[in-house]
């Protein structure tokens, strides 16, 4: 029995086919059939009013911890895909700090396996494998066979690559498969005990603070380690202004560098630590207002090349205890449409073509997963809408943790709903 | 007719004349050591020194044999290379030898220059059995006379160097050898052991097998040190024969037969399969044999110049 979808009068922008334009958009068993300003409707059809709403190449979150294996009390790939799907995105790129890490082509294959199993599979999960083995940071991973098996980047998420050495060799051979190498960017004995940014906030409240210049000297080195082997190297989670400024330094001078924010980093500041809430604990912590500024511009220019929301959770036992003693890490799938349309669309940072760059085209082409929305392709969107205004409410969100600091904000532009894989799942 | 340098210190700006001389040498001695009776007298009288400070059984034996069948007298020095200190242990030893009036000094060492440096202090021939990284002139013959022998010219012929090019002096003395004769080489391994530059020696560079292996006429395959493992320059052995490693099946997807050579000792199923240095393709071990007759070539040239 074929199904027959049509998206009727949505605004479709596809930076990629250069469309923006209200349209209809016939979908037959998963693949789009046709696209034309008007088709008439079918009693066979069944038919979707996308009036005011945007319809985009599907959003991928190309940085998530979905923790299975081995922490599934925090989250597992299935509740991760569905908070994915309901924050309105088709794909997740997931990080390899679980446990065992990701470091073996069969764990690969596992979280593959799983990705196409769980929610119909209408979330296509992308696993980025590890640099070293064990993320111990000393001998490479075996990154031939990862990439074989599907992995689509390399990264020690959670802990930077260390040795200079052992990063100038990932570099090397990461480049033959043709997958970047993604760097948490810390030196951790500038960051060591620190638990938020180090600044004023941080010497009111009495805490340890983490150093800007453990992010910075990391990407300098690892910029210059990337000119001289002439690889590709990805930032992951960047949040200050001096690490915005290297990188576009970088960018002008020919390195193959791209780089991604989180949805935090942009809307919030380290002044949100001053309630001591745990959910404002992460790593790279929260910054100043000029980090802000900077990222915002940055994201602006085009130096930002994607939003990525770094999506940790954990359980409430484990945030709900004192600052120094709680794991860094906050949600971020469900709450990413939002405070993109409410900080930078809204405030003229980014026009929401702009915006569909950073959360779809460039992240899908940083990883190899580039898509198009136009007739005979497989359908994979994301439907939004940029003007509802809606109210934070982290006990409803569809991951397994909460743990998130947002919870009573208002925030506007929320998902609708997702197609992909021959599904479709609208809220 | 005679060699332009009293020492054979590496191929690199070795004249062809040289390279065509000792290669056409080799072949009378190559009728040579399969005659019932191996030894002429051509350096009876001549004392050979064969100074190796890194171990080494196979280049050492040729050389060994290659001496005895020219009738030469021969001493042997071997020194673990853990206490050897560089440099000075040399010129200690290069005094010694200049004292007991030996001809010739056939060196291995486990650094770059070593063979330069003795040749600069001491009146006998120099022959470098294999400096650290940098060169293996007798190796880099025998390969080059073993090709001729099979395919009748060394001119046009393409040779690709697989493995850890960037720890190799076969790879350097092949390289330069090569293309002094008039053949195009190309390396192949994982970038993490290709050296820097090494483009600018004339070479293509490739980092997988399958791209290469149907333009050639021959591999060189270089034996990979379990060492590198350990030293991070990739992530395992068993990623390495996956993917670098010359196995039947990869040889049989390119439909052409290629010549197969490795200066040995061989890792089975690492950086060549079993069936492939066992096969019809194989000329290892024609490379051993060949390598005497070489040897004999060299000394010859060098112990009867004037």
């Amino acid at each position: 029995m074929t199904e027959k979808i049509l998206l009727q009068q949505g605004r479709l922008i596809d930076p990629q086919t250069k469309r923006d334009e209200v349209v209809d958009i016939l979908i037959v068993d998963g693949t789009i059939e046709v696209i034309k300003k008007s088709i008439p409707s079918q009693s066979d059809y069944r038919v979707i009013s996308l009036k005011d709403k945007i319809v985009a190449p599907g959003f991928i979150d190309m940085h998530v911890h979905l923790r299975e294996p081995g922490y599934e009390h925090k989250e597992t790939i299935e509740t991760g895909t569905l908070s994915a799907a309901y924050g309105g995105f088709t794909a997740v790129c997931c990080m390899p700090n679980t446990n065992p890490a990701i470091d073996d082509e069969s764990l690969v294959t596992f979280v593959q396996m799983q990705g196409k199993r769980v929610n119909g599979g209408i979330v296509d999960v992308y696993p980025i494998a590890s640099v070293s083995k064990g993320r111990e940071g000393k001998t490479l991973a075996p990154i031939a066979e990862l990439v074989g098996a599907g992995a689509v980047g390399l990264s020690d998420d959670g802990a930077p690559v260390y040795d200079a050495t052992v990063m100038r060799r990932a570099l090397e051979y990461a480049k033959m498969y043709n997958v970047p190498v993604m760097q948490h960017c810390e030196v951790p004995e500038l960051a060591r005990g620190g638990v938020m940014h180090e600044g004023k906030v941080s010497t009111e409240l009495g805490l340890p603070g983490i150093p800007s210049i453990a992010e910075e000297i990391m990407i300098a080195r690892d910029l210059l380690l990337t000119e001289y082997t002439n690889s590709r190297y990805h930032v992951c989670h960047m949040s200050t202004a001096k690490s915005v400024s290297l990188v576009r330094e970088a960018k002008n001078r020919g390195i193959a560098v791209t780089c991604e924010v989180t949805p935090h980093h942009f809307s919030a500041t380290d002044e949100l630590v001053r309630s001591y809430d745990t959910n404002t604990k992460m790593n790279p912590p929260l910054r100043t207002q000029d980090d802000v500024e900077a990222i915002k511009e940055g994201l602006k220019d085009g130096t930002i090349d994607v939003i990525a929301t770094d999506h940790a959770p954990h359980s409430l036992d484990e945030k709900e205890v004192d600052y120094i003693q709680a794991p860094f890490g906050i949600v971020g799938l469900e709450t990413a449409i939002g405070l993109t349309v409410t900080e930078l669309v809204e405030q003229q940072y980014l026009t929401l073509i702009q915006m569909i760059e950073k959360l779809s085209v460039n992240p899908r082409r940083i990883i190899g997963k580039d898509i198009r929305v136009q007739e005979g392709v497989a359908a994979n969107l994301t439907l939004f809408d940029p003007a509802v205004q809606w109210k934070v409410e982290t006990p409803a969100f569809k991951s397994k943790s909460k743990n998130s600091p947002f919870n009573g904000r208002v925030l506007k532009g929320r998902a609708v709903g997702i197609v992909n894989n021959g599904r479709i799942l609208l809220y | 007719m005679a060699l332009h340098n009293r020492h054979l210190l590496g191929l690199q700006g070795m004249p062809k004349e040289d390279i065509q001389l000792i290669l056409d040498t080799a072949v009378s001695f190559k009728e040579i050591i399969n005659r019932p009776i191996k030894k002429v007298p051509t350096l009876q009288g001549k004392t050979i020194v064969n100074l190796f400070f890194e171990s080494s059984t196979r280049t050492r034996t040729s050389f060994e044999l290659a001496e005895r069948r020219l009738s030469a007298d021969v001493v042997t020095f071997t020194a673990a290379t853990s206490s050897v200190s560089k440099g000075e242990t040399l010129k200690d030893t290069a005094r010694n030898i200049e004292a007991m009036k030996i001809d010739m000094v056939v060196i291995r060492h486990n650094a770059g220059g070593s063979a330069h440096f003795l040749s600069r202090i001491i009146g006998a021939n120099v022959i470098n059995a294999g400096d650290g990284q940098h060169e293996h002139p007798t190796q880099g013959l025998l390969d080059m006379y073993t090709l001729r022998e099979k395919f009748g010219t060394l001119e046009g012929l393409h040779v690709c160097i697989v493995g850890d090019i960037l720890h190799s002096r076969v790879a350097r003395s092949n390289i330069y050898g090569l293309q002094t004769m008039g053949a195009k080489v190309s390396v192949c391994g994982p970038a993490t052991l290709m050296p820097r530059g090494i483009e600018k020696l004339g070479v293509d560079v490739y980092f997988h097998l399958d791209d290469v292996l149907p333009k050639v006429d021959a591999l060189n395959v270089l034996r990979i040190q379990l060492e590198r493992e350990a030293g991070g320059y990739f992530p395992s052995l068993r990623e390495f024969h996956r993917y670098f490693g010359v196995t039947k099946e990869r040889l049989d997807k390119v439909g052409k037969p290629i010549a197969i050579l490795h200066p040995g000792p061989i890792n089975r199923d690492v950086e060549l399969s079993a069936d492939v240095a066992d096969g019809p393709h194989s000329l290892i071990l024609q490379q051993v044999e060949n390598g005497v007759a070489v040897r004999m070539a060299v000394l010859y040239l060098l112990g009867t110049q004037n």
